[in-house]
C-alpha cells in the first residue's frame, strides 16, 4: 500500500519501511526555531530539566521578531535573556532584526525538503511550502528537544486537497486557503496533515504556497505539505535528490478525506470577525467602511504580496481617513521592494512602511486599534482582541483585496 | 468534587490568556487575567479542584504554553471538552494539566454544577449521571501521571 507525504517523511526519519496514522513514534529533529517571546521560558525549562548542552547548536535558530523593535521595557529583558542563553550554549544562528521567524527559516535556508522542524509558534506549519514536516510546540517541549534532539509524534491522518485550473486575476492563494478553512471549519483538520496537489498549486510560486501552509493551523492542522519540485529546488538553492522529489502522495495512499476544487470557482473572500472560519465573499460585504488596512505578516508580507498591492496602488492615494500600514516580512523582502520600485509606489500612495516584524499582527505595536474600528488585514488571525481591543473588527483578506479597500476606504474586490 | 465553568466552542488561546500578559515574568502574575475577555471574574471565582467544560476545539490558536499553565496555576482540576486543538493538548499534558475528551458532558451540565472526574477510568460524574470520556493514549497518560514532561524526563534519567 502507498504512503502520503507525511508518512514518507516520518518513515524515512525513523528508518522504517512505512508508518501508519495513529502510531506514536520518536523522530529525530532536523532543526528548531525559537522566537523572542518564549526564549526566556525555554531557557528556564532547559536548565530545570538538568541539561548542560544543546544536542546540536547548529540546528537551533533563535529569532527576535515579535518584540522588534522593543516597545515596552520588558521586551528588552527578553532580548537580554536570549543573548545570554545563546552565548552560554554556543548558538550560531541568532537573528536580532532580520524579519519574521517563518519567513527567515525558509528564506535563509534553514529548512529543506523532507526535514522535520519544530518551532515555538503555531504558524511553524509554514515550512510545508518546501515539503518539510513542521509544526508548533510549547516551550517545555522545545526545551526537551534542545537537550535530546528527539520528540514524540503521532503519525497524522492526511486530508488531500486537489486544486486544478487557473485562478481569476483578483484571486490569490490567500483566497484559496481562507475558502478551505471556511469549508473545513476551525477544527476540521485537527491532528491531521493537509496535502495539496493539482496543477494550480504546481503553478504557484513558493511564496504563494507559503501563505497556504502558514494558515493550515487555522483549520487545526498539524502540518501542510506541498511536493518539492523545480521551484522548490530553485528557492532552496539546491538540487533535489530522488528521495526529495519522491515526496508525493502515492496513488494508492490512504486519505481520511479528499477535497476537489476548480480554481475558476474561487472568488476573493474575507474571514469576518472574529473567527478565521467565518468566510464570506468580498462582494457580500462590499461598501463596508474601514479605518485601517494592514499588508504584512508571515502570511502575506512577501515581495509578490507587496508588488500585488503596488500594482493596485500605483498612481492612486489611500482614502484620507484610512491608515495603510505595510510591513515587509523580512529585511531581504524590504530591500528587494526598495530596489524594484515597489516601496516608492506604496509610499507615494500614502502607506506607512514599518520595519519587518510581527508587531501589528500579534497586537503589540505599530498600529493597534481601538473600540469600534474596522481593519482589513492580510495576516492570519482575526481573534477577539488580536490587534487591539476586543471591540475591533478584523477582516482577513488577500493583499489585492486589502490594497483595493485602502484606496476605496471601504471593503471592495481587488 | 469541583464546580463546572462552562465555555463555548473554539475558545482560543488569546481568550484564555491574552498576548499583552505573556511578558509578565511569572505565571502567578499572569493567572489573574485568565479568560479575561470572556469572564473578567473567572480568576476570582474559580477554586482549586474546579473544572473547565467546553465544546469543540478548546485552545485553538497560538502555541503559548501559558494557556494551560494559568489554568493549572488557578487549580483547575481538568479541562473536559468535546475536542482540543493539538498544541494546547500537548502543552497541557507536558505541564501536567489533565485534559480529556467527552462528547456528551457539555450538553448535560450547567455552569456551577458539582462534578467529579476519574481520569484513569475516563468517567465524569455530575447530577448523579456518569459520562464516559475518551481515555488518553497510555504514552500521554504516562507523562501526565508523572506530573508532566520535566518530571517524566527526570525519571527516565534516573
Amino acid at each position: 500500500m502507498g504512503s502520503t507525504i507525511i508518512e514518507k517523511i516520518i518513515a524515512r526519519n525513523i528508518g522504517a519501511e512505512c508508518v501508519k496514522p495513529g502510531q506514536i513514534v520518536t523522530v529525530n529533529v532536523d532543526r528548531v526555531m525559537i522566537h523572542d517571546i518564549f526564549i526566556p521560558f525555554v531557557a528556564d525549562k532547559f536548565e530545570e530539566m538538568g541539561f548542560t548542552k544543546l544536542w546540536d547548536a547548529d540546528k537551533v535558530v533563535l529569532i527576535y521578531d515579535h518584540l522588534v523593535p522593543a516597545s515596552q521595557l520588558d521586551d528588552a529583558r527578553h532580548f537580554r535573556k536570549g543573548n545570554e542563553f545563546a552565548a552560554k550554549y554556543g548558538m550560531k544562528h541568532v537573528h536580532r532584526s532580520d524579519g519574521i521567524c517563518h519567513q527567515l527559516m525558509t528564506e535563509a535556508g534553514y529548512v529543506k525538503p523532507g526535514n522535520i522542524v519544530f518551532g515555538t509558534d503555531s504558524h511553524t506549519t509554514t515550512y510545508g511550502c518546501v515539503g518539510a514536516f513542521s509544526s508548533g510546540i510549547g516551550y517545555t517541549e522545545m526545551a526537551s528537544i534542545l537537550g535530546t534532539g528527539t520528540m514524540w509524534v503521532r503519525v497524522p491522518e492526511t486530508i488531500k486537497v486537489h486544486i486544478t485550473g487557473k485562478l481569476a486575476a483578483n484571486v490569490t492563494s490567500k483566497d484559496i486557503i481562507l475558502t478551505l478553512i471556511g469549508d473545513l471549519g476551525a477544527d476540521g483538520a485537527t491532528y491531521k496533515a493537509l496535502e495539496f496537489s493539482g496543477d494550480t498549486v504546481e503553478n504557484m510560486t513558493i511564496a504563494s504556497r507559503m501563505t497556504m501552509a502558514n494558515m493550515a493551523i487555522e483549520a487545526g492542522a498539524k502540518c501542510a505539505l506541498f511536493t518539492p519540485d523545480e521551484k522548490t529546488a530553485e528557492y532552496c538553492e539546491m538540487e533535489l535528490t530522488e528521495a526529495e522529489s519522491s515526496l508525493v502522495g502515492d496513488a494508492d495512499a490512504v486519505y481520511c478525506k479528499e477535497i476537489y476544487y476548480k480554481a475558476e470557482d474561487f472568488v476573493p473572500v474575507l474571514a469576518c470577525p472574529s473567527q478565521v472560519d467565518n468566510i464570506k465573499p468580498v462582494r457580500a460585504l462590499a461598501g463596508t467602511e474601514i479605518d485601517q488596512v494592514f499588508i504584512g505578516s508571515c502570511t502575506n508580507g512577501r515581495l509578490e504580496d507587496l508588488m500585488a498591492a503596488a500594482e493596485i496602488l500605483k498612481d492612486k492615494q489611500v482614502a484620507p481617513f484610512v491608515k495603510l500600514i505595510v510591513t515587509p516580512a523580512s529585511r531581504k523582502v524590504y530591500r528587494e521592494a526598495v530596489e524594484n520600485g515597489t516601496m516608492e509606489i506604496l509610499a507615494k500612495a500614502g502607506a506607512m512602511i514599518t520595519h519587518p516584524g510581527c508587531g501589528l499582527c500579534c497586537g503589540r505595536t505599530g498600529g493597534i486599534l481601538t473600540d469600534g474600528e474596522r481593519v482589513v488585514a492580510t495576516n492570519n488571525r482575526n481573534f477577539l482582541g488580536r490587534m487591539g481591543t476586543s471591540k475591533v473588527e478584523i477582516f482577513l483578506a488577500s493583499p489585492k483585496t486589502a490594497a483595493a479597500s485602502a484606496v476605496a476606504g471601504k471593503i471592495v474586490e481587488g | 468534587m469541583g464546580k463546572v465553568f462552562r465555555f463555548h466552542r473554539d475558545v482560543d488561546t488569546d481568550q484564555i490568556i491574552a498576548s499583552q500578559y505573556l511578558l509578565y515574568p511569572t505565571i502567578e502574575e499572569m493567572k489573574v487575567h485568565t479568560f479575561e475577555s470572556l469572564d473578567p471574574e473567572f480568576a476570582a471565582k474559580v477554586r482549586p479542584g474546579d473544572f473547565v467544560v467546553a465544546e469543540e476545539n478548546f485552545g485553538c490558536g497560538s502555541s503559548r504554553e501559558q494557556a494551560p499553565s494559568v489554568l493549572k496555576a488557578l487549580g483547575v482540576q481538568a479541562v473536559v471538552a468535546k475536542s482540543f486543538a493539538r498544541i494546547f493538548y500537548r502543552n497541557a499534558i507536558n505541564i501536567g494539566l489533565p485534559v480529556i475528551v467527552c462528547k456528551e458532558l457539555y450538553g448535560a451540565v450547567s455552569e456551577g454544577d458539582e462534578m467529579s472526574l476519574d481520569m484513569s477510568e475516563g468517567v465524569a460524574a455530575v447530577n448523579g449521571v456518569q459520562y464516559t470520556c475518551t481515555k488518553l493514549p497510555p504514552y500521554m497518560q504516562g507523562i501526565l501521571d508523572q506530573g508532566g514532561l520535566i518530571a517524566s524526563l527526570n525519571k527516565e534519567e534516573v
